[in-house]
C-alpha cells in the first residue's frame, strides 16, 4: 500500500523562506502507529527521497490528530532565481508513492 | 474614549469576563465573504482583527514595495472591516500592512484607510506602527554578534544589508500593547508577528500569554482550523483558561481534529509558536468539542525568552525579469532537452554578449517534465511540455534582447534526430517574450538581538475627524 492511500492529508508548505514542512494525516491512530511504525519515514528514508542528508530531516510525530511533519530545508531560498515553487506546496509528490 | 482604553479601564476597575475577539480575514485584500462578517460583527467582538501579509509570497512585494492583492479588493476588505468595526465602536487592529509590511506599503493602506473614512464620514482615533528597522541598528548588531542567520542564511556584512531595498522585523506583542495603552479605535501596523494582532490585548489584560498566542496563531488564518476549512471569518472566546472556536460560516465546523491539525499549518515545529519575547508551547493543549461546531482549546503555556529577539526581513533587487512562454510537443525535442538547452544557451551568448559581458542569467522550466520536482526515474516520457525561460538582466530592455534572440535560435536549434524542421516552439500567442517586472530575492532573514529593542516600532496617534 502507498501513503497516498492510507493518509487523508499529504501536504507541502514553506515554514519560511528557506523551510519546507510536510504534514501527512491519517485518519485514525491505528493507520497513524502503523506509518510511524514504518521504516520508510525515518529521516534516512526520507533524507534518500529528497536528495538531502538525514540529519538535515526532522520527523516530528503529532498524535493529536494522527499525524507526521516533516521538516527539511528547502533547496534554494523561496523566490531565489531558480527556484522552482515559491509557496513549497507541491513538493509533497515523492511522499505520496512511498510504499508502507 | 477610545476603545482600547474603554477595554483597558473597564478590567482595571477589577471587571474580569471573557473576551470574543473576531478573527476577519487571513489575507486582507482578497476578498472578505460578507455573511460571515457581519453574522461575527453581530456578535459584538471586542476586537475585530485581520492580517494582511507574509513572507510566504515571495521577495518581489517586499523589495519593490507594491502590494500583493489589487488595490480595488483591498478596498473593498478594508471598507467592509473598518465600517463593521467602527458600526459597534470596538477594536480593529490590522497587521503586516499592504501584504510586506514596509513603509510603502503600510502608506498605500494608510491613504485607503483615510480616504474610506472621508467617504463613509467615519471618525476614529487612529494608531499606527511601522514596521521598517533602521539599517544602522543592523550594523550594530552585527558589530555586536547580534545577527544570526534563520535556518541556515548565510551571514550578513554591511553591503549586504545596505543592498536591501526594505529591511522591516516581525513587531510583536509589546508594540500594540503600546498603541492600545495610548488609546486607539483603529490600529494598523507594518510587519507584525500575525499571532500580535489578537494576543497582545488579553495578554496586557492578564489573561494567560500562552492561551491567548495559541489563541492568535489559529484565529489569525480565519476559519481555515475548520472542517471543511475556509476564509470565513471565526470568533472565538477567551476566558482564564481556554478559548473557544466558532465559525461564522455555518458549514464550518471547529472540531478538535481539524483545530489541532492548524498547529501543523506552515510551522516547523507544531508544539511550539515562536514569539519576540518567548513561545506558546503547545505541548499540553488540550481540544475538546463543545458541540459539533464549537471547539475549546486550552493547555498552552507561556515560555518567557531570556531576552527579546527581532525577526528580520529584507529583500534586495536583482534586476529585471523577462520571460519567454511557449510548448512543445516532439517527444524526441524534450528526450534531448539538456543539449539544447545548453546548445541555445551557447549561441545566444556569443550573439548577445558580443559588446559586453554576460550580465544576465537564464532559468529554463520544462512544465510536464521536472520543472515543479524531479520525476521518478519509471515516469513515462510525456508527449508535451511546456517551457518557460526566465531571464534576470540589467534592465528590461537587455532582458528582452537576450530573450528575442533566444526565441529564434530555440525555434530553430537543429539536433540530431530532429524530424520537424518548421520550428521546434509552439507559441500561445506573440509575442511571446514578455517582462514580469522587477526580480528580488530575500537577502536578510534574521534573528537579532539589540539594546535598542524597544525604541522600534515608534507610535503614531492621529484622529480621523468627519469632515
Amino acid at each position: 500500500m502507498q501513503l497516498r492511500d492510507l493518509a487523508r492529508v499529504v501536504r507541502s508548505k514553506n515554514a519560511g523562506p528557506r523551510t519546507m514542512t510536510l504534514d501527512v494525516i491519517f485518519e485514525s491512530g491505528a493507520d497513524f502507529e502503523h506509518a510511524i511504525g514504518s521504516a520508510r519515514l525515518t529521516p534516512a528514508a526520507i533524507g534518500a527521497l529528497y536528495d538531502l542528508a538525514p540529519a538535515l530531516i526532522r520527523v516530528i510525530p503529532y498524535p493529536v490528530c494522527h499525524a507526521i511533519k516533516i521538516t527539511m530545508p528547502r533547496r534554494v531560498t523561496a523566490g531565489d532565481p531558480g527556484d522552482s515553487d515559491v509557496y513549497g506546496a507541491q513538493q509533497h509528490g515523492r511522499l505520496c508513492e512511498i510504499e508502507l | 474614549m477610545t476603545a482600547s482604553r474603554r477595554l483597558i479601564d473597564e478590567f482595571a476597575n477589577g471587571s474580569r469576563r471573557p473576551l470574543r475577539f473576531l478573527g476577519a480575514s487571513g489575507q486582507l485584500g482578497y476578498g472578505v465573504p460578507t455573511a460571515p462578517f457581519e453574522a461575527g460583527v453581530a456578535r459584538n467582538p471586542d476586537l475585530i482583527g485581520c492580517d494582511m501579509g507574509s513572507i510566504d509570497i515571495g521577495p518581489y512585494y517586499l523589495g519593490s514595495g507594491q502590494m500583493a492583492t489589487s488595490v480595488e479588493s483591498t478596498r473593498r476588505d478594508l471598507r467592509k472591516v473598518l465600517v463593521g468595526a467602527r458600526r459597534i465602536d470596538r477594536l480593529l487592529v490590522i497587521g503586516s500592512a499592504g501584504s510586506a509590511g514596509a513603509a510603502p506599503h503600510l502608506e498605500q493602506t494608510l491613504d485607503l484607510v483615510r480616504a474610506i473614512a472621508r467617504e463613509e464620514g467615519l471618525q476614529f482615533r487612529l494608531g499606527i506602527l511601522p514596521g521598517d528597522i533602521d539599517k544602522a541598528v543592523v550594523r550594530n548588531a552585527l558589530r555586536a554578534g547580534g545577527l544570526v542567520g534563520v535556518d541556515g542564511m548565510p551571514d550578513l556584512d554591511d553591503r549586504e544589508i545596505d543592498a536591501s531595498t526594505h529591511l522591516v522585523a516581525q513587531m510583536g506583542m509589546d508594540a500594540f500593547q503600546r498603541a492600545f495603552e495610548a488609546g486607539v479605535d483603529v490600529l494598523i501596523a507594518g510587519r507584525a508577528c500575525d499571532t500580535a494582532i489578537f494576543s497582545a490585548l488579553p495578554a496586557m489584560l492578564g489573561f494567560p500569554a500562552g492561551v491567548a498566542v495559541h489563541m492568535a496563531k489559529i484565529i489569525e488564518c480565519a476559519s481555515l482550523c475548520c472542517l471543511p476549512g475556509g476564509r470565513d471569518t471565526i470568533l472565538a472566546t477567551l476566558d482564564d483558561q481556554g478559548f473557544i472556536l466558532e465559525s461564522m460560516a455555518p458549514q464550518r465546523c471547529a472540531t478538535p481534529l481539524s483545530v489541532s491539525a492548524h498547529s501543523l499549518y506552515e510551522q516547523g515545529d507544531p508544539f511550539s509558536i515562536v514569539e519576540p519575547t518567548g513561545r506558546a508551547d503547545l505541548t499540553d493543549a488540550r481540544y475538546e468539542a463543545i458541540d459539533e461546531r464549537r471547539t475549546r482549546v486550552s493547555g498552552a503555556r507561556w515560555v518567557p525568552a531570556a531576552e527579546p529577539t527581532l525577526k528580520l526581513e529584507g529583500a534586495r533587487h536583482l534586476g529585471s525579469r523577462g520571460v519567454l512562454l511557449c510548448g512543445v510537443a516532439d517527444p524526441l525535442f524534450i528526450a534531448r532537452r539538456a543539449e539544447i538547452q545548453s546548445g541555445v544557451s551557447a549561441i545566444v551568448r556569443d550573439l548577445v554578449c558580443e559588446d559586453g559581458s554576460e550580465d544576465y542569467q537564464l532559468h529554463w522550466r520544462f512544465y510536464g517534465v521536472d520543472a515543479v520536482a524531479p520525476t521518478a526515474p519509471s515516469a513515462p516520457p510525456p508527449g508535451e511540455a511546456g517551457l518557460v525561460v526566465e531571464c534576470i538582466a540589467p534592465t528590461p530592455t537587455r532582458s528582452l534582447e537576450v530573450l528575442k534572440t533566444l526565441k529564434q535560435y530555440l525555434l530553430h536549434f537543429g539536433y540530431p534526430g530532429r524530424l520537424s524542421t518548421g520550428g521546434n516552439l509552439a507559441f500561445p500567442f506573440t509575442p511571446p517574450e514578455l517582462l514580469v517586472g522587477e526580480a528580488y530575492r530575500f537577502n536578510v532573514y534574521h534573528i537579532m538581538k539589540t539594546p535598542a529593542y524597544a525604541a522600534q516600532f515608534p507610535l503614531t496617534i492621529e484622529d480621523i475627524s468627519r469632515g
